[in-house]
């Protein structure tokens, strides 16, 4: 374990994984084994909200329904994030495989990619490499299918329920929960929705098995994960890092000597300033992220850098629920009015208790979440906010 | 199968209900009201105004009442200052998105936003105003329906209705985000797309931004023009639901009261369409019998059908859209409200010596779609504009309270003469399965000579609020000139609502019914569940409304269309005889083919 140093791994980006022999002997496994596998890792899903992986496939597994689906969720869509492409691009044939071997343990015959519009150029490879995949299925007598389909380009399309949505034609909105994706998912059928870099981990689990994976990070992080590092940084890029490192230890690697601020987890994630560095913990016990790392030095200036997000969540919302839809248009207009000096400054904490409402009473995660950045960059810096 | 029972607590009382239900549906059972926006007792669980969010005990959020089904152990708190406190931020900020205009709304009084606001007791606006910083339209073109998406709290109401209900889909969410919008194909105007004006929509949006467009003015001054005759007609279904926008219950029959309402008012002569109702019916039973003699016995490849019911404009524009093909399929006769507006500019006129272009023709409906109907350029075979203003049943309530009318109160009268004598098979036109019905009392009698074999006249096969109800009747013992037709089966069907509309029209296309005549209402209910009937509608009102409709045919002294005797006398006096020349130049029109977007 690692808490004093950070350590870089390569788990995901390796080439040279004899890809049939890992599908080969985790399909030698009961379905059970399968899921108790992954249990034992200890693996989360890596876009953030951290739902354990292995109990997502074994409810869906539980499921009485014979038709089941396993859908990738490649719609990358936070700003700054661009991990997932560079997986797809890199190792798909690791996605696929976590995709096929999660297939296994629920018993789907069809999944699904749901690739960002914005990724169309990644699709002619992609279905290539798919190519490839399926004889390879076929030669294993696997009765697996994996189809892409392409994203409308819309930020919500993210959020799995949104997804199937799009997927089935509809309007992107999120669906009412429950019923979770595990007992109705696409087309109303059980479905493991995981993202592209859960599906890799699952995968690298069947190759270097649980402990291996589970010896990396710290207990209530398991393993490692991909980062995208952007800002103020002199070495921005993908970095596959173990989790546990504190944002201090990041900051010394990433930092440019100037860093006052690092939004952990995008847009929908949180500010850490300079004071809490060193006790804020990158991770499901202090910040967690979907992988997105933004550093600010001190010539950016707070209030724009929320008043960004604002502008994005405002844009971005699907706007079927009120808090989500109106809240975001308020927080934004609520601050400018506040710097413009046209709204006293304690309006600020009006605001900041429409965040709290927002947080406990928008449908999906997008809206709750705005509260997070908003909360964060508030309080930490309420002069920038005000002057 | 028994449904799994569920116990779980709300505000510490403790309640079993069956497994699914919702946590508002079992707040409910104990009378504790929460309160709701998006929800509609007819319409799928939207879940997104997130007023009737509650608390529940280790929950980090507060699930939305409507959307969430109960759990075993389940303890959920309605009233904590938790919840109050987020119930009122969202009120408030569908206020500061709103154009909160309510002195010159058309829904003042009558609004779900409104109430809400009073409830909470809204008084200082707690956030920024948005309205001047959003690029509101108004979509005032259509001669049925007002669209103001400044006063459009998102709830989606219409478009669940268009699309459930009706299986339009005119309305659709468009754009994200601020910009999110309900809005039309290529956000054309209302009168430009598939729209059906049923004003279903209508009838349930919460606020102001869907209204009828409303002739009140109009016909006040009308009234007041010492040159003008006004008649006035009023439709069956609305008989037994305009108490309801005057304070009274559901389902009380008001005929008498409104009569005499609609006296005082100052109209000249208060008629009822009920009388064209029973034209209608002689027109429309001589032309299924007509249709069957020319299939049966001429074998005439040419004649269509099944034949379809032409009574109601909603589902006359819905097939002109979507399937034009079947258009031959329907009686070319027009519908009650415009055989009689073709009729007081001509034969009233005449019976009273009147100048017909000195009498201006309104007509009282349940329905959002008559006023579009009443526009169409084929709706002038008197030489005028047959029916000049078409009112819903809302409207008329607004001018009864507009002229200090206390109705509770008002004694029963009758209707005037020419045109005001109706039967009980002109009252049930109001519900669903009525026009078949009256239909078969008729055609059965005129072919066999004697009474439809059902008990007392009521054919209980095709009443009820099942979408699609088939009903047969053998036909045994003709008279010689319909000997044709003996043995025969005749084979009907019955729908309401659109979405079931299309489900007879597919089985017709795919060639799986072997119906004669078919009966479509677009309206959920037939027009007692019309666009333009009192707010609130759900199946419960709409069901009482309908037993007060067969309870005003069981009645009445005369319950058959061909005994009304202003009918006989027209055909004796003035158009000689059902689908005679005259008949067909003033009482049935043609359909056209409209585009399917
Ligand atoms: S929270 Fe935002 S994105 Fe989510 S459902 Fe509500 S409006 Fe849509
Ligand atoms: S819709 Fe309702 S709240 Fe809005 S202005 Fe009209 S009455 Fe007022
Ligand atoms: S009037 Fe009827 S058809 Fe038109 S939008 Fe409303 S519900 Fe749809
Ligand atoms: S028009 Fe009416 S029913 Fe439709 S979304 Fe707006 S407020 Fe709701
Ligand atoms: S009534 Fe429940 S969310 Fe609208």
């Amino acid at each position: 374990m690692s808490n004093n140093f950070l350590r870089r791994v390569d788990l995901i980006f390796d080439k040279d994984c004899d890809f049939k022999q890992v599908l080969q002997s985790a399909y030698q496994k009961s379905n059970d084994e399968i899921i108790n596998e992954l249990l034992e890792s200890g693996l989360k899903g890596r876009g953030g909200a951290g739902f354990p992986t292995a109990l997502k496939w074994k409810f869906t597994a539980e499921q009485p329904d014979p038709e089941k689906y396993v859908v990738c969720n490649a719609d990358e869509g936070e700003p700054g994030t661009f991990k997932d492409r560079e997986i797809l691009f890199q190792v798909p044939m690791k996605v696929f495989g976590g995709m096929a071997i999660c297939a296994k343990a629920i018993g789907a015959k069809e999944g699904y990619i749901y690739l960002r519009g914005e990724y169309r150029f990644l699709l002619k490879e992609l279905e290539s490499q798919l190519e490839v995949f399926h004889a390879l299925l076929d030669e294993m007598k696997i009765p697996f299918r994996i189809k892409i389909i392409m994203g409308s380009g819309a930020y919500i399309c993210g959020e799995e329920s949104a997804l199937f949505e799009s997927m089935e034609g509809d309007r992107g909105e999120p669906r009412n929960k429950p019923p979770y994706p595990t007992v109705s998912g696409f087309r109303k059928k059980p479905t493991v929705i995981n993202n592209v870099e859960t599906l890799v981990y699952s995968f690298m689990i069947f190759r270097y098995g649980a402990r291996k994976f589970k010896e990396l990070g710290t207990a209530d992080s398991r393993g490692s994960k991909v980062f995208s590092v952007s800002g103020d940084t002199p070495k921005p890029g993908i970095y596959e890092l173990e989790l546990g490192m504190t944002v201090e230890q990041f900051v010394e690697e990433f930092g440019d000597g100037d860093t006052k601020a690092v939004q952990v987890g995008g847009a929908s994630g949180f500010c850490v300033p300079r004071k809490k560095f060193k006790d804020t913990i990158i991770g499901f016990e202090g910040v967690p992220t979907g992988g997105s790392m933004m550093l600010f030095n001190s010539s950016r200036s707070m209030f724009n850098v929320l008043h960004n997000y604002l502008e994005f969540f405002e844009e971005e919302s699907c706007g079927q629920c009120t808090p989500c839809r109106v809240g975001c248009q308020q927080l934004k207009l609520g601050i400018e009015a506040v710097k413009k000096g046209e709204k006293h400054a304690n309006y600020l904490e009006q605001l900041q208790k429409l965040a709290q409402t927002m947080k406990i009473t928008a449908k999906c995660g997008l809206g709750q979440s705005v509260a997070n950045s908003f909360f964060s960059i508030v309080e930490n810096f309420k002069e920038e906010m005000i002057y | 199968m028994m449904a799994k029972q569920i116990n779980l607590t709300i505000d510490g009382m403790p309640i079993t209900v069956d497994e699914g239900t919702t946590i508002l549906q079992a707040a409910k059972k104990l009378n504790i009201h929460i309160p709701t926006l998006c929800y509609h007792d007819d319409l799928c669980v939207a879940g997104n105004c997130r007023v009737c969010v509650v608390e529940m005990k280790g929950s980090r959020t507060l699930p939305a009442s409507c959307a969430m089904p109960v759990a075993e152990g389940m303890e959920i708190q309605t009233n904590t200052i938790k919840v109050r406190t987020a119930r009122k931020h969202i009120i408030d900020l569908l206020l500061s998105e709103h154009n909160a205009k309510c002195t010159t709304c058309y829904k003042n009084g009558n609004c779900e936003l409104q109430e809400l606001a009073a409830e909470y007791k809204i008084s200082e606006p707690m956030f920024i105003d948005l309205v001047p910083h959003k690029n509101y339209q108004m979509d005032a073109y259509s001669p049925s329906i007002i669209k103001d998406d400044s006063k459009c709290i998102r709830c989606q109401r219409c478009v669940r209705t268009c699309e459930e209900l009706q299986h339009v889909s005119a309305l659709g969410v468009a754009y994200k985000g601020d910009k999110m919008k309900i809005s039309t194909f290529f956000e054309n105007p209302m009168f430009e797309v598939v729209c059906t004006n049923c004003g279903q929509c209508v009838n349930r949006c919460p606020t102001g931004a869907l209204v009828e467009r409303n002739y009140v003015d109009e016909v006040w001054q009308a009234i007041f023009d010492e040159d003008k005759h006004v008649v006035v007609q009023t439709a069956p279904a609305v008989r037994v639901a305009l108490g309801e926008a005057l304070g009274m219950e559901p389902g009380e029959i008001v005929t008498g009261k409104m009569v005499t309402a609609l006296k005082r008012l100052g109209f000249d002569s208060v008629l009822d369409t009920d009388f064209s109702a029973d034209l209608t019916i002689m027109e429309e039973g001589f032309e299924l019998l007509g249709r069957l003699k020319k299939a049966l016995v001429d074998k005439d490849p040419n004649v269509r059908l099944p034949m379809a019911t032409s009574c109601s404009p909603g589902w006359i524009k819905f097939i002109e859209h979507t399937y034009p093909e079947y258009l031959d399929n329907l009686s070319t006769c027009k519908s009650p409200q415009q055989m009689f507006g073709a009729l007081a500019k001509t034969y009233y006129a005449q019976k009273r010596n009147l100048d017909p272009a000195k009498i201006v023709s309104v007509s009282i409906m349940p329905c959002t779609a008559k006023k579009f109907e009443a526009d169409r350029p084929e709706m002038r075979s008197s030489g005028y504009k047959d029916v000049d203003y078409v009112l819903t049943t809302r409207e008329l309530a607004i001018m009864i309270k507009q002229a200090g009318i206390d109705f509770a109160s008002l004694p029963e009268s009758h209707y005037d003469s020419v045109m005001g004598a109706s039967t009980g098979a002109a009252v049930i036109f109001g519900a669903t399965g009525g026009v078949m019905e009256a239909a078969l009392r008729t055609a059965y009698e005129v072919v066999t000579g004697r009474e439809v074999p059902f008990d007392g006249l009521n054919i209980t096969p095709v009443r009820g609020m099942d979408g699609v109800r088939e009903a047969a009747v053998k036909i045994e013992g003709t008279k010689p000139e319909w000997s044709f037709l003996e043995g025969a089966e005749l084979k009907t069907v019955v729908a309401h609502g659109l979405t079931n509309a299309k489900k007879v029209m597919d089985a017709v296309r795919d060639g799986k019914a072997n119906w004669h005549f078919i009966e479509i209402m677009a309206c959920p209910g037939g027009c007692i569940g019309g666009g333009g009937q009192p707010i609130p509608t759900n199946e419960e009102i709409r069901k009482k409304r309908a037993e007060a409709i067969y309870r005003e045919d069981e009645g009445m002294p005369i319950r058959k269309s061909h005994e009304n005797p202003e009918v006989l006398a027209i055909y004796k006096e003035f158009l000689g005889e059902p689908n005679s020349h005259k008949s067909h130049e003033l009482l049935h029109t043609h359909y056209k083919e409209r585009q399917r977007y």
